[in-house]
């Protein structure tokens, strides 16, 4: 008897749908992305459990404070008094501006304390401090 | 001739634009925009300040005063209590009294550290109040110090 070798059918792993898995996966990540914007000052922020994200990514202002108590909002070094002017000039432009604080951990409360102030008279009334999530790494 | 002109019509429909380089180009687009993603967004604390001039009066039986002072002790009501008793103290005295607005008033001359420090504690409390019972409202004040 013989037995006959199955015919060897063309084993080929079909490669027409990768580009297309690969377009829906690049569309994803062009919607997602949010490119940094500013560099900022080197700051150690301070851990805290109750670390939530900011929702609407697109319409924050960052404002960094270093360990010296230097200000920088928006990738300007800002001197203290300027605060007001230059934070009501961004609520003009976005009236829903959220405050993104990147405070250093060991910056003296009495700067975090002026600009809150300052913020409150520039009427940019929604603050969120940045924090890591408790045990997070960097910056 | 009719030949030729048959012949001519063949290699015409030949034409093809080669797809094989697109996969390749879309993959390196792909890569490009894994790199540049960020994908730690911005996390933090959030808080609404009140809006500048507006004072509003408060009994005092409706006002919890965290003090933080500049070693980052903390003082609510008369005790001296540690960061981790905190949570539970601000728990049990909001579920007294709903109304409660905790206050933390921090030392100039502490650590911005310290103070997040009691905001998380604060804001940890209010998170576990809120799930027991969502109709807790979360109220807390920064105090201005007086510069």
């Amino acid at each position: 008897m013989k037995i006959e070798a199955k015919s060897k059918g063309s084993s080929k792993i079909p490669t027409a749908s990768i580009a297309d898995i690969v377009f829906l996966l690049l569309i994803f990540f062009m919607t997602v992305t949010v490119f940094r914007q500013y560099q900022g000052l080197r700051v150690q922020l301070p851990p805290a459990k109750a670390t939530k994200k900011i929702e609407r990514k697109r319409m924050i202002t960052h404002i960094w404070i270093n360990a010296q108590g230097e200000i920088n909002i928006d990738d300007m070094m800002v001197p203290q008094e300027q605060v007001v002017s230059i934070m009501r000039q961004k609520m003009i432009e976005n009236p829903a501006t959220i405050v993104s604080l990147r405070a250093d951990q060991s910056a003296r409360y009495e700067i975090v304390a002026k600009l809150l102030e300052q913020l409150k008279q520039a009427n940019a009334l929604r603050v969120n401090f940045a924090t890591l999530t408790e045990g997070g790494g960097r910056r | 001739m009719a030949l030729e002109i048959k012949k001519k019509q063949h290699l015409q429909k030949q034409a093809e634009i080669p797809t094989a380089s697109l996969a390749d180009i879309v993959f390196l687009l792909l890569i490009f925009f894994l790199v540049t993603t960020s994908m730690n967004p911005d996390k933090g604390l959030g808080l609404t300040l009140p809006p500048p001039g507006e004072e509003i009066k408060l009994s005092k039986e409706n006002i919890l005063s965290v003090y933080v002072n500049s070693k980052g002790e903390i003082l609510v009501g008369e005790q001296v209590i540690s960061l981790d008793q905190l949570k539970m103290k601000v728990k049990e005295r909001v579920r007294q009294n709903p109304k409660l607005v905790v206050s933390l008033i921090t030392d100039i001359n502490a650590k911005y550290k310290y103070m997040i420090d009691a905001l998380d504690e604060i804001k940890l409390a209010f998170d576990e109040l809120k799930k027991e019972n969502p109709e807790f409202k979360e109220r807390i004040s920064l105090a201005t110090p007086a510069f």
